[in-house]
C-alpha cells in the first residue's frame, strides 16, 4: 500500500524509525552516540561542583526523567518500539541547565514540550525545531513569569571556559560539525563589533554574551544539532551566519535571548527551504524523495 | 496504518495541551494577592489593620540622596551608587519613645537624628547632637547605622558603616555623641553596607560584626582604574572582607575574624545575628550579593561557614536582605533573603528558609510555597505582627533602579553579566546607562500570614502604595499605641513613615528589656511568648533586613481575648527568666535579673 503513495508523494516516513539517536553531534559516525551525553553530563557535573550552577539536582532530574519517559511513550507510540534515551536524555539535561526557574513545574514541562515538539511538528516526516530549543523558546514567551534562561548565572572562570570549548570543539570536530560552530562565531564575533559600533556600546559589552555558559551550549549542541539542521556543509554554514545575523537584529532590539529566538527562526526555514527544493529536484529529476531515514528520525 | 493518524490526533492535542499549560498555572495559580484601592474602613474590616503614610504630617521632609563616585563611572554610576538609604530605630534619650536615624549618601550631605516628640511629630537633632554632618568629601558616605550600647552605660551607641571611614559614636547620655573611632581602632577604611551588634562569646560586652562589599583598598572617589566590578555575577569572591571586632571592654576593639573562623570576600549586603544553631550562642547569617549565602555556626566564640551543610548556601543568587522570624509560631526562626525577579529575564526568588524539623540544622526554602517569593528587585524586608493576630508578616521594599520608564537597562545588564570575569569585572566594559531604569517603580509587597501556611500580599489594599526605589525597612511603635509601624528608606526618595492603624480586636503585648550581666542593650535575648496554647519566638537584634534595625522593644500580636501563660526570656549570659501573670495591650519593661 505504501509503494504507490511514495511515487505521488513523498512518502510520510516512520515517525520515529530506526534510528533513534539525536541531538548534536550523535549522528556522527565517527564517535560513540555515547560520547555527547557524557560531555554534556561533564559539563553540568564540572560546572555544579566547582560552582553550583544548577537551582538543583532534583529540578535537572526532573528535566531528564520527564524528557526520558515522554520520549519513551511517544516512542513506543509511534516507533512500536523503546527509544534509545540518549537523545531524550541531551534534551532533558540541556533543560535543566538552560532554564533557571525556582519552581518545579518549568522542568517537567519544558522537557515535555520539547520532546513533544518532535512528534506534532513534523514537516514531510522530520521534525523541525531543536527539541530544546523549542521549548524552552515555547517557555520564555508563555510562562515568562515563572522562567529565565540561564544568562547571567553561571561561573566566569576563564579556565573553565577554555576546557569547555576546547572539548567541545574536539567533539564536534570528530563529528565533523565544527564549521558550524566556528562559522556561527565567527559572524558573531564580526557582528559584535558592528553593533558596538551602532550602538557605541564597548565591544567587550557585545562580545561579552559569548564568552557565557548559553552559548557553549548553544553553540555545541543546539545548532549543530543534525535533525534540524540542513544537509549541505555550505548550507550549514548559511544556516549558521544566517542565525547570527538574524540574532544581530534581535539584539539591536534588545532581546535578551536573541541567540535562542534567531535559531527557534532560522533553523525550521531553513529546513522546509532544503525540503522544498529536494522536492522540486526530485520531481524535476523524475527521482522518488526518499526521505533520508536518519534525517526522519527522532 | 490507522494508528499513525490517530495517535497524531492525540499527540497534537497533547502537544496544545502542554502549550496550554503556563496559561493554567498562571490562572489558578496566581500568588495570593489582593488588589484593592485603599479604603481605611474596609481594610480594618477585612484584614486587621490600614497604613498611611504620614512622613511629612509629622515633620519629616527628608530625602535620599545617592553618592556621586569617581567620574569613570560615570556611565554606570546609578548602578553603582544604588545604595546609602538607611534606617534604624533607636531611643538615644531613654524617654521610653522610638526615635529614628536615616543616612543620606551625597557628599557634604547630612544624616538625620528625628527625635519622637511624643505627639506624632519629630524634630531633627542630628546636627546639635555631632552626627549628622558625617558624609563630608574625602571620609566617604553613609550606607548603614546600627546601635548598641558597646559600653553598657545605659545610652545607645552609634556605629555608622561607610563607603569611607567606619564612625563609631559613644552616646553621652542622649545629650551629645563623640566620635571615638580612632581610639576603639577601626580601620580607616572600608566599603561595607552591613554592620551587627551582638556578643558572640558571652561576655557580656557587645562585639561588631563588618561585612564589606567593594574592596576595602577601593577608594570609590579616586579610582586607580575601573576593575572594581564583581568578577561574576553568581560566584564573585572579590568583594571587600569581613570584620569581627571583639570588644575589650576599654572603648577599644579588636579585629578578629580570622582568628575566629570568618574568612570571605564575598559582596556582602545584608547580615544578621541569632542563635539558629541552640548552642546559645548567636550565629552570623550573611546574604551575599552575587553568591551563595554563608551561615556561620558560632561554636562558643569559634565559627564555620556551614551555609551548604544547611541547605542554604548552594544556589547563588543576589542576596540583599536578612531577617528572621518565628512564621509559624513553632519556637523556631525561618529566614528570609531577598533576591531578583524580574519577568522574562531572571527569577531568582527570594528565600525563606524554613528549619526542618530534627536535631540537625538544615533549612528548605518555602518561599514559594508559602507565596513570598517573586517581590521584582527586592531589597529589604521584616517581619512584623502587622494585624496583632498572632501571626507574623511581612513587609518587603523592592524596586532599583527608577529612572525613563519606557526605556530598561535589563538587556545590557544582562548582556554584560553573563560574560567572562576579564569583561565583566571591568567596570568600562559597561554599557552607559543612559537614563534608563532597571526594574524601577515597582509595588511592594506587604504579604499578610494567615496562620495556615500561605501570605497574602494586601499591599495596595493596606496604603503600601508607593513606587520608590526601597531599600530599607525599619519596624517601631512609633507612637506607643500597640501597633508596628514602617519606617522605609528609599534610594533618591523620601523616607516614609507608616502609621499603623490595627483593628482593637486583637490583643497585642510590648517587651523591653535590659541587661545587666548580659550587655545592656540586651542584644540577643530571645522572648518566647506562651499564649492560647501558641508560642512564639521573638529577639533583640543589633541590626537585620537590609542596611536597617527595627526598635529594642519586641513587639507581640495575641489575637483576640487572649490568655498569656507566660513569656521565657533566654538571655545573652544564659539567665533563663520566666514572667508569669503577664497582661495584654501592655509594655513590659524587664530587667536581667
Amino acid at each position: 500500500m505504501s509503494q504507490p503513495a511514495a511515487q505521488s508523494n513523498p512518502p510520510l516516513p516512520q515517525i520515529v524509525p530506526k534510528a533513534p539517536l539525536t541531538r548534536g553531534t550523535l549522528l556522527a559516525s565517527s564517535i560513540s552516540p555515547f560520547l555527547p551525553p557524557i560531555f554534556i553530563t561533564l559539563i553540568l557535573l564540572v560546572g555544579n561542583l566547582s560552582f553550583g550552577i544548577l537551582e538543583s539536582y532534583s529540578k535537572t532530574l526532573l528535566a531528564i526523567s520527564t524528557a526520558i519517559a515522554v520520549e519513551m511513550v511517544l516512542g513506543r507510540i509511534f516507533l512500536h518500539k523503546w527509544p534509545h534515551p540518549a537523545s531524550s536524555y541531551i534534551t532533558g539535561i540541556s533543560v535543566g541547565i538552560l532554564l533557571r526557574s525556582p519552581a518545579f513545574w518549568p522542568y517537567a514541562l519544558c522537557s515535555a514540550l520539547s520532546i513533544t515538539s518532535k512528534y506534532a511538528l513534523r514537516a514531510r516526516g522530520r521534525h523541525i525545531w531543536n527539541p530544546s530549543n523549542f521549548g524552552i523558546c515555547a517557555m520564555l514567551i508563555l510562562a515568562s513569569q515563572a522562567v529565565a534562561s540561564l544568562s547571567i548565572q553561571w561561573g566566569n572562570n576563564f579556565a573553565s571556559l577554555v576546557a569547555i570549548w576546547v572539548l567541545g570543539s574536539v567533539i564536534v570536530s570528530r563529528a565533523k560539525r565544527l564549521h558550524i560552530t566556528l562559522t556561527y562565531v565567527a559572524c558573531f564575533i564580526a557582528l559584535s563589533f558592528l553593533r558596538a559600533h551602532i550602538a557605541g556600546d564597548p565591544w567587550q559589552a557585545e562580545i561579552s554574551p559569548i564568552t557565557g555558559p548559553m552559548y557553549q551550549l548553544f553553540v555545541f549542541f543546539m545548532i549543530t544539532d543534525p535533525k534540524t539542521t540542513v544537509r549541505s556543509r555550505m548550507g550549514q554554514c548559511l544556516v549558521a551566519a544566517a542565525i547570527a545575523v538574524l540574532e544581530f537584529f534581535f539584539r539591536l532590539d534588545n532581546s535578551i535571548y536573541a541567540p535562542l529566538y534567531a535559531l527557534f527562526w532560522v533553523g525550521p526555514t531553513a529546513l522546509l527551504i532544503e525540503m522544498t527544493i529536494n522536492a522540486r529536484r526530485a520531481r524535476t529529476d523524475g527521482i522518488p524523495a526518499i526521505p533520508d531515514k536518519k534525517a526522519a528520525s527522532a | 496504518m490507522k494508528r499513525i493518524p490517530i495517535a497524531r490526533i492525540l499527540v497534537t492535542l497533547f502537544f496544545a495541551a502542554l502549550l496550554a499549560t503556563p496559561w493554567m498555572v498562571r490562572h489558578f495559580s496566581v500568588p495570593a494577592k489582593d488588589a484593592g484601592t485603599p479604603d481605611a474602613q474596609d481594610t480594618l474590616a477585612r484584614y486587621g489593620f490600614s497604613l498611611r503614610e504620614v512622613a511629612q504630617s509629622a515633620g519629616i521632609n527628608f530625602v535620599h540622596q545617592a553618592p556621586t563616585l569617581d567620574s569613570k563611572l560615570d556611565g554606570i554610576m546609578p548602578e553603582v551608587a544604588s545604595m546609602g538609604a538607611s534606617v534604624s530605630i533607636v531611643d538615644y534619650n531613654r524617654d521610653g519613645w522610638p526615635d529614628i536615624y536615616v543616612t543620606n549618601s551625597a557628599a557634604g550631605s547630612k544624616n538625620h537624628l528625628y527625635r519622637n516628640n511624643h505627639d506624632g511629630t519629630f524634630t531633627d537633632v542630628a546636627e546639635q547632637l555631632g552626627i549628622a554632618d558625617v558624609n563630608q568629601p574625602g571620609t566617604g558616605v553613609s550606607m548603614d547605622a546600627v546601635w548598641g550600647d558597646y559600653d553598657n552605660d545605659g545610652y545607645e551607641d552609634l556605629f555608622l558603616i561607610k563607603w569611607g571611614k567606619p564612625e563609631l559614636f559613644h552616646n553621652d547620655q542622649g545629650r551629645h555623641f563623640t566620635p571615638v573611632s580612632d581610639q576603639a581602632g577601626l580601620p580607616r577604611w572600608i566599603n561595607a553596607d552591613t554592620a551587627v551588634w551582638f556578643d558572640y562569646d558571652h561576655d557580656g560586652k557587645l562585639d561588631l560584626f563588618v561585612a564589606g562589599y567593594y574592596p576595602e583598598d577601593v577608594d570609590l572617589w579616586h579610582l586607580r582604574n575601573t576593575r572594581m566590578m564583581p568578577d561574576s555575577f553568581e560566584y564573585a569572591q572579590n568583594g571587600g572582607r569581613k570584620y569581627l571586632f571583639h570588644n575589650l571592654g576599654n572603648g577599644h576593639f579588636e579585629e578578629v575574624s580570622a582568628k575566629v573562623g570568618i574568612n570571605s570576600r564575598r559582596w556582602a549586603l545584608a547580615s544578621a545575628a541569632a542563635d539558629l544553631s541552640s548552642t546559645g550562642y548567636p550565629d552570623l547569617f550573611v546574604a551575599n550579593d552575587y553568591g551563595v549565602s554563608e551561615l556561620y555556626i558560632n561554636d562558643h566564640g569559634h565559627f564555620h561557614e556551614a551555609g551548604k551543610e544547611a541547605g542554604v548556601g548552594f544556589a547563588p543568587k543576589s542576596g540583599m536582605n536578612v531577617s528572621f522570624g518565628d512564621i509559624f509560631n513553632q519556637g523556631k526562626f525561618s529566614i528570609y533573603v531577598s533576591n531578583i525577579s524580574e519577568e522574562g529575564v531572571l527569577i531568582q526568588g527570594n528565600n525563606l528558609w524554613v528549619p526542618q524539623q530534627g536535631p540537625a540544622l538544615k533549612y528548605d526554602n518555602m518561599a514559594r510555597d508559602l507565596g513570598v517569593e517573586l517581590g521584582g528587585w527586592s531589597f529589604g524586608a521584616q517581619f512584623g505582627d502587622f494585624n496583632n493576630d498572632g501571626n507574623l508578616d511581612l513587609y518587603l521594599a523592592n524596586g532599583y533602579i527608577s529612572l525613563d520608564r519606557e526605556r530598561s537597562y535589563w538587556y545590557d545588564f544582562a548582556k554584560v553579566a553573563g560574560g567572562n570575569s576579564a569583561i565583566i569585572g571591568d567596570a568600562a566594559n559597561w554599557p552607559a546607562f543612559n537614563g534608563r531604569s532597571l526594574s524601577g517603580y515597582q509595588q511592594k509587597r506587604m504579604w499578610l500570614n494567615d496562620g495556615e501556611g500561605k501570605f497574602v500580599d494586601v499591599a495596595q489594599a493596606v496604603g503600601a502604595t508607593d513606587i520608590y526605589d526601597g531599600r530599607s525597612v525599619a519596624l517601631a511603635d512609633l507612637w506607643n499605641t500597640g501597633a508596628l509601624d514602617i519606617v522605609v528608606a528609599n534610594q533618591r526618595g523620601p523616607l516614609l513613615i507608616y502609621r499603623n492603624t490595627v483593628s482593637t480586636d486583637n490583643d497585642w503585648i510590648e517587651f523591653s528589656l535590659d541587661g545587666t550581666k548580659s550587655n545592656r542593650s540586651a542584644i540577643g535575648a530571645e522572648i518566647t511568648l506562651y499564649w492560647d496554647g501558641k508560642e512564639q519566638l521573638q529577639q533583640v537584634s543589633g541590626g537585620n533586613g537590609f542596611a536597617s534595625q527595627n526598635d529594642r522593644r519586641l513587639h507581640f500580636g495575641l489575637g483576640k481575648n487572649a490568655k498569656i501563660d507566660k513569656a521565657v526570656i533566654r538571655w545573652p549570659s544564659g539567665t533563663v527568666q520566666t514572667l508569669d501573670n503577664l497582661s495584654p495591650n501592655r509594655l513590659y519593661t524587664v530587667k536581667e535579673p
